[in-house]
C-alpha cells in the first residue's frame, strides 16, 4: 500500500511538481500516529501482564494442599477453598444443563421454526436487551422470584436458576450463529429424502452445529463462573464450613469467597484471596482451552 | 444395490409407517417445547420489570418520589433517613466517566491499529489476548484495584483515600478497553476495501485513510460501541463494591469514596437491610433507576447503529 500513497492529488502534474511537497510532513504524521496506536495496544497488553504477574506473585505462596482441603477460617494460613470449590462445581453442574436446554431450545425456535413476524422480532429484541441488563439486576430478580416468591431459600438451585437466566442471552445468540452456519443444501437434501422438520433438525442441523453451540455454552459458563454480584444478592453465604448435599443446600462459590477475603483488612487474607484468584483463573483457562479445542477439532467449514 | 437389500428396504418402509404416529407427535410437540423456551426469555424480562416495579412502588409508598428525585442527601441508615438518589447517580457517572477517559481513547486507538495498520497475523495474535482481558472476572479487577492500583496511586496523590472513585474508575476503564476495541474494529472492518483503495489511489497516507475515510464511514458503529461501553460501566458492580467504598458522594472529589448505585445494592444485600424495611425496598428503587439507565443506553446504541449506518 505504501507505494500507492506516494502520489499526490491536486492540480496538473506540472503544478504538483513545482509546488513544495507536503508529503514528508504527512508521512511523518502517519508514522507518529502509527506509533501512538501501537502504544495503545502495548499499553493494554502490559496492563494484562501486570495484573497477572501481580496476582501470581501475591498468591503463589499460599497455594498448597491445605488450600484445597480446608474450609474457610479466621486464620489466614489455615483458610481453604474446599466449600467454594465444591460449590462452584455444583453451580456449574446445575447452570450448565438448565441454560443449555433453554438457550438451545430458544435458538432452534428462532432459527428453524419462527416465522418472520412481530412476535419473533419481539423475542429477538428482548434477548439483545437482556444481554445488556447489569448482572446485579438479575440478582434482584433471583432474590425476589426464586429465593422469596418460590421459597427456594438461599439454595444452590435458586443461584443456578438466576445464573441460567443471566447467561441465557449469550447462549441463545451463539447457538443461533452456529445454527445459521449450517448450509441450506444440507437441510434441503434431508427434506428431499422425506425427512420431517424435526427429523431434519435433530439428525442433520444439530449434529452439524453442535461444536459451535458447545463452544458458546462453555464460554457462557466461564462468564457465570466468575460472576459475583448476582449470587451475593441471593445471599450465597461467605462463611460456610460444610459441603452442599442437595440442590436445596446453602452454598458459597469461588468469587464470593475471594470477595470475602478481599474485604478483610489483613494483608494475609489478601494473599489467600490472590491464591483463590489463581485457582479461579486456572479454571477459566481450562474451560476456555476446551472451548477453543472443540472449535478447532470439530468445527466443519461448509 | 444387491438383491438381498430389498426386503430390508421394504421393512424400513413398514417400520416408518408404524412409527408415523410417534414422528407426527414429535413433529407437533417439539415446536411447542421450543416456543416455551423462547417465551421464558420474555418472561425473564417481564419478571425483572415487574419485580422492580412492585417493590419500587412499595418503596414510594413510604418515601415520596419527589424526595427520591430532588433531595441531595442519601443516608438510608440514619435515624432520620434521607433518600435522594442524586449522590448515587453522581458516584455512578463519575466512576463511569473516569473509565471512559481510559477506555475510549485507548480502545479506539487499538481498534484503528488492528483494523488499519496491523498485518493479518498480528491481528490474529493480539485480538485473542485482548479478549482475555475482557474475560477476567470483575472481582479480580476489584482485587487488583484495591490491593495494587490504589496503593500505587496513593504514592503519587498523597490525599487519596483507601476507598476512592479514581482507582476503580481507572481499572474499570482497562477492563472495558477490549469491548470498545472489538466493537469499533468490527465497525471499521465492515467498511469496504474499495473505499480505502480509492483513497490510497488519490495519494492519501494510511493515517488519512483511517481518519478521513474509514472513521467517518464507521462512525455510527463506533459511537454505538461507546454508548454500550458506558452502559457496561454503569452496571459494573464488583470493582466499585471492592475498591470504591460505601459512602455516598460529597461533591466531585474523586479522591474520596463515591458509592455507585450497584455498590449500594450489594452493600445493602450483604446484610445491612432487614426484609420488609424501607431500606430493603430502597435497593429495588435504586435497581429500577439502574435498569432504566442501562436499558435506555442499550436501546440508544441499537438506534444509533441502525439509524445512522452508512450502507455500501
Amino acid at each position: 500500500m505504501k507505494e500507492v500513497s506516494q502520489e499526490n492529488t491536486s492540480g496538473t502534474p506540472t503544478e504538483y511538481l513545482s509546488a513544495p511537497s507536503n508529503l514528508p510532513k504527512r508521512e511523518w504524521k502517519n508514522r507518529l500516529f502509527r506509533t501512538i496506536f501501537a502504544t495503545a495496544v502495548i499499553f493494554s497488553l502490559l496492563m494484562l501482564l501486570i495484573l497477572i504477574i501481580r496476582i501470581i506473585t501475591q498468591g503463589i505462596g499460599s497455594i498448597d494442599w491445605q488450600l484445597f482441603t480446608n474450609f474457610a477460617s479466621r486464620h489466614p494460613d489455615e483458610a481453604g477453598l474446599k466449600a467454594p470449590l465444591i460449590g462452584t462445581i455444583w453451580m456449574m453442574a446445575l447452570t450448565g444443563p438448565i441454560s443449555f436446554v433453554l438457550g438451545v431450545g430458544t435458538a432452534i425456535y428462532l432459527e428453524e421454526y419462527a416465522k418472520p413476524n412481530r412476535f419473533t422480532t419481539l423475542i429477538q429484541t428482548n434477548i439483545s436487551n437482556l444481554a445488556g441488563v447489569p448482572s446485579v439486576v438479575f440478582g434482584l430478580l433471583g432474590l425476589t422470584l426464586f429465593v422469596r416468591e418460590l421459597s427456594m431459600g438461599r439454595s444452590l438451585i435458586a443461584g443456578a436458576l438466576t445464573m441460567s437466566l443471566l447467561i441465557l442471552p449469550i447462549i441463545v445468540v451463539s447457538s443461533q450463529e452456529a445454527l445459521r452456519a449450517v448450509p441450506a443444501e444440507l437441510k434441503q437434501a434431508s427434506y428431499a429424502m422425506g425427512a420431517t422438520t424435526w427429523q431434519t433438525i435433530f439428525k442433520v442441523v444439530l449434529p452439524a452445529s453442535v461444536p459451535g453451540i458447545l463452544t458458546g455454552t462453555i464460554l457462557a459458563l466461564s462468564r457465570a463462573i466468575g460472576e459475583t454480584a448476582p449470587l451475593i444478592m441471593i445471599g450465597a453465604l461467605t462463611y460456610i464450613a460444610f459441603l452442599p448435599e442437595s440442590i436445596m443446600s446453602q452454598f458459597t462459590v469461588m468469587p464470593i469467597q475471594i470477595f470475602n477475603w478481599t474485604n478483610r483488612p489483613q494483608e494475609e487474607f489478601h494473599m489467600v484471596a490472590a491464591a483463590g484468584i489463581i485457582v479461579l483463573l486456572v479454571m477459566l483457562l481450562v474451560m476456555n482451552s476446551i472451548a477453543v479445542w472443540i472449535r478447532n477439532k470439530f468445527q466443519r467449514r461448509f | 444395490m444387491s438383491d438381498n437389500e430389498r426386503p430390508s428396504i421394504r421393512k424400513m418402509i413398514e417400520d416408518k409407517a408404524s412409527q408415523k404416529g410417534a414422528t407426527n407427535a414429535a413433529e407437533k410437540t417439539m415446536p411447542k417445547l421450543f416456543l416455551i423456551c423462547a417465551i421464558i426469555s420474555i418472561l425473564t424480562t417481564f419478571g425483572i420489570v415487574l419485580t422492580l416495579l412492585f417493590e419500587t412502588v412499595t418503596f414510594f409508598s413510604e418515601v415520596s418520589i419527589v424526595e427520591f428525585l430532588t433531595s441531595s442527601e442519601w443516608y438510608p441508615m440514619f435515624s432520620d433517613p434521607d433518600y435522594g438518589i442524586r449522590p448515587l447517580l453522581l458516584g455512578t457517572f463519575t466512576v463511569a466517566a473516569i473509565a471512559m477517559v481510559v477506555a475510549i481513547p485507548v480502545g479506539l486507538a487499538v481498534a484503528i491499529y488492528l483494523s488499519e495498520y496491523a498485518s493479518d497475523k498480528k491481528r490474529r495474535t493480539i485480538k485473542p489476548i485482548l479478549e482475555v482481558l475482557a474475560g477476567i472476572p470483575t472481582i479480580v479487577y476489584g482485587f487488583f484495584a484495591l490491593t495494587f492500583v490504589t496503593p500505587v496511586l496513593q504514592s503519587v496523590i498523597p490525599g487519596l483515600a483507601i476507598y476512592n472513585a479514581l482507582s476503580p474508575g481507572l481499572v474499570m476503564g482497562i477492563m472495558i478497553i477490549p469491548m470498545v476495541a472489538s466493537l469499533s474494529e468490527d465497525a471499521m472492518s465492515a467498511v469496504p476495501q474499495s473505499m480505502r483503495e480509492g483513497a490510497f489511489a488519490l495519494g492519501a497516507t494510511r493515517l488519512e485513510v483511517s481518519l478521513k475515510v474509514v472513521f467517518p464511514a464507521a462512525l455510527s458503529g463506533i459511537i454505538a460501541s461507546f454508548v454500550l461501553s458506558i452502559s457496561r460501566a454503569i452496571g459494573e458492580t464488583m470493582i466499585v463494591t471492592v475498591a470504591g467504598g460505601g459512602s455516598p458522594a460529597q461533591g466531585f472529589d474523586i479522591t474520596s469514596s463515591m458509592q455507585t448505585m450497584t455498590a449500594y445494592i450489594v452493600q445493602m444485600s450483604l446484610g445491612d437491610a432487614g426484609f420488609g424495611t424501607t431500606v430493603y425496598y430502597s435497593i429495588y428503587a435504586v435497581g429500577m433507576t439502574l435498569f432504566i439507565f442501562t436499558l435506555v443506553m442499550n436501546i440508544l446504541a441499537q438506534f444509533i447503529s441502525k439509524r445512522f449506518r452508512e450502507e455500501y
